[in-house]
């Protein structure tokens, strides 16, 4: 299982809950079954973080594989240009409330 | 580094890691190179942009109809050009954007939210026409109470930039607006057991001035746009792809009838990330139907476009006596600017990178006020933070009278640290660059009476990202290059070093340029220090698919399978007993003969980079203080750095030496100064005291290369991380020389003068 973090605001989605054992294979993989745990993070996942692999930080790699026993952190997005295409929103901190 | 076959050889490879003439250095030093502004077309207008006299007004009304009337003007636009964007966050470069926030920072809508922004802009045959329209356009404004101060900004009843502004991240979650945008943090181990088990703890708060990124070369853009709707656009940018996806965004036009060519940049440093004229061209263009060509001036320059964030930080860091840090705080509010999205979340996360802590616990908030909307400026946010920490460690260091080094270096952050951000690092290089300035004659040269040394580290990220590189066998057997990242510090040295190695083919054979948008897919801008590392790792992908082809077009002519060929040293060469019957042959050689083997030969790289490695410095500095005057005058100054692997020395050795510059005049003297009434009052350079060359010493550049093994050649980037430890160097060696903590930057001369007289000592 794959000991996954949420980093900073992210952990106010899920209510304060910030670490997860899951087993996953690839970044995919773990948008799928965090959203699945939490639907509320869902539209903070896919361009709105980065997600380090064993001390790897990923943006923007879907497909990123991840190890059985990999120490996975989800991060603030350092930086990116996926986001010019099409609108995912992103992590809570740089989130505008829903009312804007 | 041993010569071979006319090449200079180091590590193993003929070019990476020598000291080539960069491909275009001979139009930069003969002018011929074309910048922003030198672009013109047949029949173009001249576009100008009416700006608001007020930091903060609601728009009231705006009438155009007088100077839609004066002969000469062809078109104007306002609010109603532009349709509203909803609520969408994107990545932009380093920092983040929001288009209902851009589209109001191109051209202000409801309010204008400070001095200088955009209210209409006009465009006309001639200079003089344009200015005369912009005096006849009349704007209503009811003036409004205005914020500049990040403190002052942030008090309840403070007045208000956005009424639907309401804190992010705050619990619980608030029900008023305010102008705190967002609240950030991170936080691991137990910051408060940290703290009792600490035998010193310092605790300061510290200011920071908002400095701009001083790029010499103003913002320029010439667009056209014809009857069916095609747009080209020649604009100075750090990423024309992403100018084309803005502006497609904000003027409603499909992608692929948008072509940018980025031109020559006289420097971005992160503030050419953004568009601020290249929408309004196009807008103009398509109204005026002729080609619209809009410069700023160096004042719109300051008023108008960003410059970073000035903040408040407070910082708590304890140690044992023997030196050991046991925990940090830090609290940080970042300035945004008129629209949220300062680079408060990296400065978070970098505040306390380079040690290693168990116990840390940083806060960030993002607030507005009435100034221009920042942009990213080399390690966005990093430099405020690491500058407060680096000056409290120095304090650490010399109240436990132990060397500053040794401090630095018993916390130091190496591989296996997990970093306060979260993940663990990978093999990194502070502990280097820590040892390499140590050994320097800087470190034990001798110093006079009102001179100071001080040392200070800094980290920073890096990214890749989206890259796209092409390269082409010429029929006599030359390349071209092409790449979509505009080269700002030396990218097409870096990128052809890597093509010639590759590709056995001499340097001087490997023409680059910096291709449009229409010649290549999508690339991320030049930005997060990821040109070089992106770029050459997309440019070993395209390397391949030629080799490989060159391979195939060999089996075929000689009748060999795959495993009897091999590419190798610049040819493909014939293995075994086949190596009897065939000669190798070269590109070249395969570039007489391509038509009749399968035609034109090339390859493209595609990739999404990961891996940057992050990038370690660490700074010296010595300074000589002016009693009399204040002023400070920097000596000496050594930087070493980890580049991972220096592709192109001497271009990396000019990102460490332009870091340190800019990080001098961020310490000592650039600031936005403004007054009672919320207007700037330097816009300009004789006011605005950026650095020149005789303010400086020769920077020193020690190289340190711990490979970054994600990376095909070791490379990490190096553009960002010279800002970070200077503000930090230079303070530590103000107080050498003085004896006084400055807490606030700049440490300009009336600032030092004034704590002289205030210690006595301000005779010499």
């Amino acid at each position: 299982m794959a000991r996954v973090v949420l980093v900073g605001n992210l952990a106010q989605v899920t209510g304060g809950v910030a670490e997860f054992d899951l087993s996953v294979t690839c970044v995919q993989q773990l948008f799928r079954q965090l959203s699945e745990l939490h639907p509320a993070l869902e539209r903070h996942l896919e361009s709105g973080v980065a997600v380090a692999i064993d001390g790897q930080i990923f943006q923007d790699a879907l497909l990123e594989p991840i190890g059985a026993d990999s120490e996975v952190f989800l991060l603030p997005q350092i930086a990116g240009g996926a986001g010019v295409r099409s609108y995912i929103p992103t992590f809570p901190g740089a989130q505008l409330p829903e009312t804007r | 580094m041993t010569e071979t076959n006319g090449h200079t050889q180091a590590n193993g490879h003929s070019y990476v890691g020598t000291r080539q003439i960069r491909p275009d250095g001979v139009d930069k030093v003969t002018g011929r190179a074309r910048f922003g502004a030198d672009y013109n077309l047949p029949g173009q207008l001249i576009g100008r942009v009416l700006r608001s006299p007020h930091p903060h007004a609601r728009i009231v009304s705006i009438d155009t109809s007088k100077a839609e009337a004066l002969p000469g003007v062809k078109a104007v636009v306002t609010r109603e050009d532009f349709g509203d964007q909803p609520s969408e966050f994107v990545p932009a470069g380093e920092m983040m954007m929001n288009y209902k926030d851009v589209v109001r920072n191109v051209m202000a809508r409801e309010k204008a939210l400070y001095e200088g922004h955009p209210v209409a802009a006009v465009a006309a045959t001639s200079v003089a026409i344009a200015r005369r329209a912009l005096k006849l356009i009349d704007v209503k404004y009811e003036v409004l109470p205005h914020v500049i101060d990040v403190v002052e900004a942030m008090r309840p009843g403070a007045p208000l930039l956005h009424d639907d502004l309401f804190t992010v991240g705050a619990e619980p979650k608030p029900d008023k607006p305010s102008n705190i945008a967002k609240r950030v943090e991170i936080k691991q181990g137990d910051v408060a057991a940290g703290f009792k088990k600490a035998d010193v703890v310092i605790e300061r708060e510290f200011k920071t001035a908002p400095v701009h990124q001083g790029y010499i070369e103003p913002h320029a853009a010439l667009a056209t746009v014809s009857e069916d709707g095609a747009t080209e656009l020649w604009t100075t940018t750090q990423g024309h792809f992403i100018v084309r996806a803005h502006c497609a965004r904000l003027l409603g036009l499909d992608i692929g009838k948008v072509r940018v060519t980025a031109t020559e940049i006289g420097g971005g440093f992160g503030g050419k990330t953004v568009v601020y004229l290249e929408p309004l061209a196009i807008a103009l263009s398509r109204k005026a139907k002729r080609p619209v060509k809009m410069v700023m001036s160096r004042e719109e320059v300051f008023k108008a476009s960003g410059p970073t964030s000035g903040a408040v930080v407070r910082v708590k860091l304890g140690a044992t006596k023997a030196g050991k840090f046991t925990a940090a705080f830090a609290e940080l509010k970042y300035q945004a600017g008129a629209f949220q999205g300062s680079p408060v979340q990296p400065g978070v996360m970098c505040a306390y990178a380079p040690y290693d802590i168990e116990n840390v616990h940083v806060i960030g908030y993002d607030v507005v006020s009435n100034r221009p909307k920042v942009a990213a400026y080399r390690a966005p946010g990093a430099p405020i933070s690491e500058y407060a920490v680096e000056s409290v460690v120095d304090e650490i260091a010399k109240k436990l009278d132990i060397d500053p080094i040794d401090l630095r270096m018993q916390n130091a952050a190496r591989e296996g640290t997990k970093a306060a951000y979260g993940p663990k690092f990978g093999p990194i290089g502070l502990e280097e660059t820590l040892n390499a300035i140590r050994k320097t004659e800087h470190w034990n040269a001798p110093l006079r009476k009102w001179q100071g040394r001080g040392v200070a580290s800094g980290f920073w990220f890096n990214i890749g990202g989206e890259t796209c590189v092409s390269l082409t066998v010429n029929e006599d057997g030359t390349i071209s290059l092409m790449a979509g990242t505009p080269d700002i510090g030396g990218l097409r040295a870096a990128l052809t070093s890597v093509a010639a190695d590759e590709l056995g083919v001499p340097y001087d054979k490997i023409r680059p340029i910096i291709g449009d948008t229409g010649s290549l897919g999508f690339n991320f801008l030049t930005g997060g220090s990821r040109s070089a590392f992106s770029g050459s790792m997309a440019l070993v992908e395209a390397a391949k698919q030629i080799k490989a082809d060159l391979c195939a077009r060999a089996c075929k002519l000689w009748e060999a399978k795959p495993d009897q060929v091999e590419f190798s040293g610049g040819h493909v060469k014939p293995l075994g007993a086949l190596a009897d019957k065939v000669k190798p042959m070269s590109v070249a050689d395969f570039a007489k003969v391509a038509g009749k083997t399968g035609g034109p030969i090339g390859g493209v790289g595609r990739i999404n980079a990961q891996g940057a490695g992050p990038s370690f410095g660490t700074h010296l500095v010595d300074l000589e203080v002016d009693p009399e005057t204040g002023r400070a005058t920097i000596l000496r100054y050594t930087v070493a750095q980890d580049a991972g692997r220096a592709l192109s020395p001497a271009y990396v050795e000019g990102q460490f030496q332009g870091g340190a510059v800019q990080g001098i005049g961020w310490a000592l003297n650039e600031e936005y100064v403004y007054g009672a009434d919320g207007k700037l009052q330097n816009a300009g350079f004789l006011d605005y005291r950026m650095p020149v060359a005789s303010d400086v010493p020769m920077i020193d550049a020690i190289l340190v290369e711990v490979a970054n093994p994600k990376h095909p050649y070791g490379v990490r980037g190096v553009g960002e991380t010279p800002i970070v430890p200077p503000l930090g160097a230079i303070a530590n060696a103000m107080e050498a020389a003085t004896g006084i903590r400055f807490t606030e930057l700049p440490m300009s001369p009336p600032k030092v003068l004034k704590a002289l007289k205030e210690k006595g000592l301000n005779k010499a």
